[in-house]
């Protein structure tokens, strides 16, 4: 029985690649935000930066877990992802007019019930956030991230 | 296998990520020139205010949003390229009163104007912007505070800010600041050109070459 965090244990582990899933779907968001914000020049208004604030962290975290494979990154990861997912559903109400605009937290004339940006007639950033948050939660959840005793 | 697999993926994202920047620049700059070259009427209008000589070769067309910082830090750089090159070049500037209530200060700096001190309470609100800007809007009471030294007639220029022509003049230059896809301030064009990237050397660079090109 080889240990937990032998490497030979980690190389046979299936719950790498649903990090390594997770950190890919952090890290595509993330530099779409940054590319969006830093190349397209869209200013984040207020909710995004929130939202951006949990998922930027998580490439690195998510990396970190990887190398050696540690599960219980999972646990140090999933708090972020559920603060960011919760952010998003927030985000999502307030650009769909379900939430009225006045009780959020928006500065610099960058209100965020405004969709700047609409791909395919559909899809909008609170969108996309809320499925990459929802998308990273359900690969944690899959890692099977109980250490055993 | 899996650091071969991660690695690659990193280089992979980053690499996309580099070369959509690049690409999506380049397409940029390519759509400012031509829509420049293509809306060259929308550069500079007859209430336009200006500095330097009527005949100068080169002209450099500002957006400039009075309450903008970058703006501000640029006015003194522009100003002594003006200084250097007296009979070759001349500053249009153009509103793009982005910041919230900047189109308050530019009604009262075109009414100044009206009293012939255009120029004069531009350099004094410029030069105690952070006083009347805080937090990227304008307190209006802050503003009368720094032009009530500038022996204005304020009851006059309280009448004329309000006047018809100057709110159209603005309407005018926002529309024209679409028209040129300015959503940033400064924004620069040199002879029509805009600059390839933003930054003093890139203006300066541009100038020159104009003027070098003009003589």
């Amino acid at each position: 029985m080889p240990e937990p965090t032998s490497p030979a244990h980690a190389a046979q582990d299936p719950g790498w690649t649903f990090v390594f899933m997770a950190w890919l779907v952090a890290s595509v968001s993330t530099l779409g935000a940054l590319f969006l914000g830093e190349v397209m020049g869209y200013t984040p208004c207020m909710l995004c930066w929130y939202q951006r604030i949990c998922m930027f962290p998580l490439v690195l975290i998510l990396a970190a877990g990887l190398f050696p494979f540690d599960r219980r990154v999972v646990r140090y990861a999933l708090p972020l992802a559920l603060a960011g997912w919760l952010l998003a559903i927030f985000h999502w109400a307030v650009a769909s007019g379900l939430v009225p605009e006045r009780v959020t937290p928006c500065s610099q004339g960058v209100p965020c019930s405004v969709e700047q940006v609409t791909w395919f007639g559909f899809l909008t950033l609170p969108m996309l956030s809320v499925l990459a948050f929802s998308l990273i939660i359900a690969l944690l959840l899959l890692t099977p991230f109980k250490v055993p005793k | 296998m899996k650091r071969t697999l991660f690695l690659s993926a990193a280089v992979i994202l980053l690499l996309a990520f580099v070369a959509g920047a690049l690409f999506y620049n380049a397409q940029k700059a390519e759509r400012a020139g031509q829509q420049a070259e293509q809306n060259q009427a929308a550069l500079t209008r007859a209430h336009s205010r200006v500095l330097g000589p009527a005949d100068a070769r080169v002209e450099i067309v500002e957006f400039f949003d009075p309450a903008c910082e970058t703006c501000r830090r640029f006015y003194p750089l522009v100003k002594d390229m003006l200084a250097a090159h007296p009979q070759q070049l001349r500053l249009v500037l153009r509103y793009a009163p982005f910041h919230q209530d900047a189109d308050y200060v530019v009604k009262v700096l075109e009414a100044a104007g009206r009293q012939g001190k255009y120029w004069e309470t531009l350099d004094a609100l410029l030069a105690v912007q952070e006083e009347w800007v805080v937090h990227h809007a304008v307190q209006p009471q802050q503003v009368w505070r720094h032009v009530a030294g500038l022996g204005l007639d304020l009851e006059r220029l309280q009448h004329d800010m309000n006047a018809p022509e100057i709110a159209r003049l603005i309407a005018q230059d926002l529309e024209d600041a679409r028209t040129l896809k300015v959503s940033k301030t400064p924004e620069f064009f040199v002879n029509g050109k805009p600059l390839p990237s933003f930054g003093f050397e890139q203006l300066k660079a541009l100038v020159d070459e104009a003027l070098a090109s003009a003589s």
